[in-house]
């Protein structure tokens, strides 16, 4: 049983009181005296020469203090954007990486590329100011589409990258595979996409710079899920200021899901601007400006074989993926359709031969990088997409043939990196077909026949890696960090807990969860124990949040300084109570000699640790601890999801009747969180395979920029979920935890697409690209008779 | 710019303030009086994290005009729970119905309007009163619950 407070307890959350009485702190609820707002000028062309910057009437308007363009930025020193995941070439090459000014100085490259900033007193000068800008542009030719951009003659967005294309990248045995799908008994094909998102964080990005002439330091507060590596690129990158000289600082943030991991622009500008102008600077992204500059997800195209024996075991998989990276390598584009995307092409399954082939390649449109599940998404639909229609080609229950090729020996190493070191793939596919009630599917089948409407169950048995990871195993792959945790523990004189993490929490409740961890290890009260994030000040160093890496690698840190602060404790008490270290114990709050009536309350530990007036001999007083924890391997969250869908043929419309989720986290902190996480997850997938679409019109200009024609999923979009977990317990880290953040996003695109295919079998559809809108199922319907 | 005065009551209490023309409520509310519970998603009318109750009804400060708020009563999050916890708040605490926080309180004033004007809601009557408002974080059911729950509570 846990205890009430502890591991696995079903505690509310702490953030809640600020959040639900209206109380959360965002970046733009923070303001300071003398706050200037910054408004930025941007392209309306998706590639055009800049000819000439007239800024002298918005110079002119009134509250405006200063109009900046790219060449005084470049001037000042500012660096160029990066990208810090190096990837090469099959050749060996490296990425070919085009250089992004934060404000662009000769060419813009997408609708939305900021090309100067306005900065004003108020923001609707600034917005006026920006209007009286006058840019003159030289339009040159646009191309959107991956696969139209590397064909010959296509417009060249970067003079380093020829033809587009970024880099021609490989994995796996090409000879072995093309050895098994020759030798094949039967070979299923697919091409499919896998649509362009929109990130869509609740709370637009924002950013306050503030500088302070005096000590010469820079505070920014910025929607951020990992400051320090906003400061770290922000200082060794782009030159604004030393480390020591910045604080970044993001406070409460409203959603993530990967689009506030990146350094953009707007932070780098309105820092350089809040330094040169000498005024407080805040800039909010408005909903438009957020769709035009977000950095979007997915937009993959692939070709893939799957390859089978006579006995319908699979013997190889091939795959051509072309991956859409935008107009500019945003800082971690690089890995999401390489390493965290085609190292997890095994899926669930004993795959003998992988080759995989992706093309990475810049279009004119807002840059590509990681959004909830990032590249393992794209490789959970392809391979889900095709066991699917090879059930249905070999005429086998879908879920029989996934159970036939599951692994079930652990550790397994697949042939794309990835070691698995552990699961039950049976377990969650038995558990998610008892749950959607499997057996009773033909009845109701029936059931909407008899009214008109087409019936479908869909399966998805995903696998993704999370705890991101071991450093020198990414180092070696060309990630330019490291991919550890941090974390201090300090017990203060009067017994309270601080825990200062390196994971920022944007909506995971980290506050709760990890506060848990040390509830349970220590038996003490949540009241007591506080969780302090998101403070360059306060934090010495961390990595962030993204990935699904903060139980997995967050809390592992946070465990480590725990044992350090134990062991401490209990040299303390053995010390002061003349006891054997080995007899002391932790409980209810006190430490306690096993066995005896002797103990101290866990506060007299806290006082004796900082009065060191009675410490054992060469003991430093205080009880501070600190610990850094790098992952040992990636882990390794799986599950089954089944979805079962009604179409109307005469509409087009998909009702999703039921969706399951079976899913193995390892060790769950708090089951109500880890739900959260889940239902979440599956809202955005199901978004992803029914609404969102982010489309651009054949010139460049976005044509979805804004809730009117951006679809979201809104509360009678969603059905309910039936969601449960089963723990194998991951054994690479201290608490056994694999990680919930993303795997609902991940495993129910792939579940819903092929409930809806299933339904439309009888009708000669055979294939549907996301989303799936009524429209389009319609006209595949349609087409197909 | 010449500036206008208004005046109203928000969360109970007489306010005076200057705005400029074209200036919006949710600006007003935030930048000019403090109170940053309703909070700026869209400024669009699509995403209702700035819903806030006028009069009772709710309404989208985005795109409400300061100047047109003369007189009128204003109702916030962070007045619903002036006295200890609201039972709407309680039990958005209790059903985990927020994750970033952000939607929230625009969320509540949602639900707030419907039970005033409906105190025994269905499912479907509370999908429909918040499904003006997006939630990006939890997939809408914990939030549902919440209503449901709290309408049964209050019930009770």
């Amino acid at each position: 049983m846990p205890k009430d407070t502890g591991i696995g307890a079903a505690v509310p959350r702490t953030e809640d009181r600020r959040f639900t009485t209206g109380k959360g702190r965002y970046t733009d609820d923070f303001t300071v005296v003398g706050l200037h707002h910054a408004v930025f000028v941007r392209s309306p062309h998706a590639h055009a020469r800049v000819t000439g910057i007239d800024k002298s009437a918005a110079e002119a308007a009134p509250g405006v203090v200063a109009v900046y363009d790219g060449k005084q930025l470049v001037g000042d020193g500012v660096g160029n954007l990066i990208c810090g995941w190096a990837v090469s070439s099959k050749d060996g090459t490296p990425m070919k990486m085009g250089a992004w000014s934060a404000l662009a100085t000769d060419t813009v490259r997408y609708v939305g590329d900021a090309v100067a900033v306005v900065i004003a007193e108020t923001k609707a000068q600034a917005r006026d100011a920006a209007e009286m800008v006058e840019v003159e542009y030289e339009e040159l030719p646009v191309v959107v589409d991956a696969t139209d951009a590397l064909k010959p003659g296509a417009p060249q967005i970067h003079p380093e990258a020829e033809g587009n294309l970024i880099y021609d990248w490989e994995i796996g045995d090409a000879a072995a595979t093309d050895g098994a799908i020759a030798n094949a008994a039967k070979v299923v094909e697919i091409e499919l996409v896998n649509n362009r998102l929109a990130p869509n964080a609740m709370e637009p990005r924002a950013a306050m710079a503030v500088y302070d002439a005096g000590t010469d330091h820079l505070t920014l507060h910025t929607t951020s899920q990992n400051p320090h590596v906003a400061r770290l690129v922000l200082s060794a990158f782009y030159q604004i200021a030393p480390e020591h000289k910045l604080r970044v600082i993001a406070p409460d943030v409203g959603g993530g899901f990967g689009s506030k991991i990146y350094i953009y622009p707007e932070e780098i500008v309105c820092l350089w601007a809040a330094r040169k102008a000498g005024v407080p600077v805040k800039w909010t992204a408005d909903r438009t400006e957020a769709f035009i500059t977000d950095a979007h997800g997915r937009d993959h195209v692939s070709k893939a074989q799957l390859a089978f024996d006579s006995n319908n075991r699979i013997t190889g998989l091939k795959v051509n993926t072309v991956a859409n990276l935008g107009a500019y390598m945003s800082l971690f584009s690089s890995c999401v359709p390489t390493y965290l995307y085609a190292t997890l092409l095994s899926g669930q399954y004993v795959i003998p031969n992988i080759y995989c082939d992706v093309k990475a390649v810049y279009t004119n449109t807002v840059p590509v990088d990681a959004y909830r599940g990032a590249g393992r998404p794209e490789a959970c639909y392809l391979i889900e997409r095709l066991m699917e229609k090879a059930a249905k080609e070999l005429g086998v229950d879908p879920g029989e043939l996934r159970r036939q090729n599951f692994i079930t020996q652990f550790p397994y190493q697949t042939p794309v990196i990835m070691t698995y070191d552990i699961g039950d793939f049976s377990q969650t596919l038995d558990a998610a077909r008892a749950a959607a009630d499997v057996a009773g599917f033909a009845q109701r089948k029936a059931a909407s026949e008899a009214k008109g409407r087409k019936r479908g169950l869909g399966y998805s048995c995903y696998i993704e890696a999370c705890g991101i990871a071991p450093s020198a195993a990414v180092g070696s792959l060309g990630a330019g960090v490291g991919l550890w945790e941090s974390a201090e523990v300090r017990v203060n004189p009067v017994g309270s807990i601080e825990v200062l993490t390196g994971s920022h929490s944007h909506g995971q409740g980290h506050e709760t969860t990890f506060a848990q961890v040390v509830s349970d290890r220590f038996d003490l009260p949540m009241d007591n124990i506080k969780i302090v994030h998101g403070d360059t000040d306060s934090v010495q160093f961390g990595m962030g949040t993204y990935g699904s890496r903060s139980g997995a690698v967050g809390m592992s840190a946070i465990v480590k300084a725990l044992d350090k602060v134990e062991a401490k404790v209990k040299k303390i008490a053995a010390h002061v109570l003349e006891a054997s270290e080995a007899d002391i114990v932790i409980e209810g709050g006190a430490v306690k000699v096993q066995g005896t009536d002797k103990q101290m309350a866990w506060h007299e530990v806290g006082l004796a640790a900082y009065t060191a007036h009675n410490l054992p001999e060469g003991m430093e007083p205080g009880l501070k601890e600190g610990a850094f924890y790098d992952p040992t391997n990636f882990t390794f969250p799986a599950g089954c999801y089944i979805c079962e869908v009604e179409v109307d043929p005469d509409t087009g419309v998909v009702t999703v009747e039921n969706f399951t989720a079976a899913d193995d986290f390892g060790q769950v902190i708090n089951p109500l969180i880890v739900e959260g996480q889940v239902h979440g997850g599956i809202a955005q997938g199901i978004g992803q395979a029914m609404l969102e679409h982010a489309v651009y019109d054949e010139s460049g200009q976005p044509l979805s920029g804004s809730y009117m024609d951006y679809t979201m999923p809104r509360a009678d979009d969603l059905p309910s979920f039936k969601v449960s977990t089963h723990e194998t317990f991951c054994p690479g880290n201290p608490l056994g935890i694999k990680g919930c953040g993303e795997a609902g996003a991940i495993g129910s695109p792939p579940a819903l697409v092929n409930a809806v295919l299933d339904a439309l079998s009888g009708m000669g559809v055979k294939h549907l690209d996301m989303p799936l809108t009524p429209r389009r199922v319609w006209e595949a319907i349609n087409a197909a008779n | 710019m010449s500036k206008k005065p208004v005046q109203f009551r928000l969360n109970g209490a007489e306010r005076a303030v200057f705005v400029e023309g074209g200036q919006n409520l949710l600006d007003t509310i935030r930048r000019g009086l403090g109170d940053t519970s309703p909070k700026w998603g869209c400024g669009q009318g699509t995403c209702g994290a700035c819903t806030v109750l006028i009069d009772g009804q709710p309404h989208l400060a985005c795109l409400t005009l300061a100047e047109a708020v003369e007189g009128r009563e204003i109702s916030t999050n962070a007045g619903l729970g002036a006295n200890g916890l609201h039972p709407l708040q309680q039990a958005f605490m209790d059903h985990f119905a927020a994750q970033c926080g952000f939607c929230t309180s625009g969320m509540l004033m949602a639900a707030k309007a419907l039970l005033d004007r409906n105190p025994n809601p269905t499912r479907d009557e509370v999908i429909e009163a918040i499904s003006g408002n997006i939630c990006r974080c939890t997939g809408y059911e914990p939030i549902i619950d919440a209503i449901l729950d709290a309408a049964k509570r209050r019930a009770a």
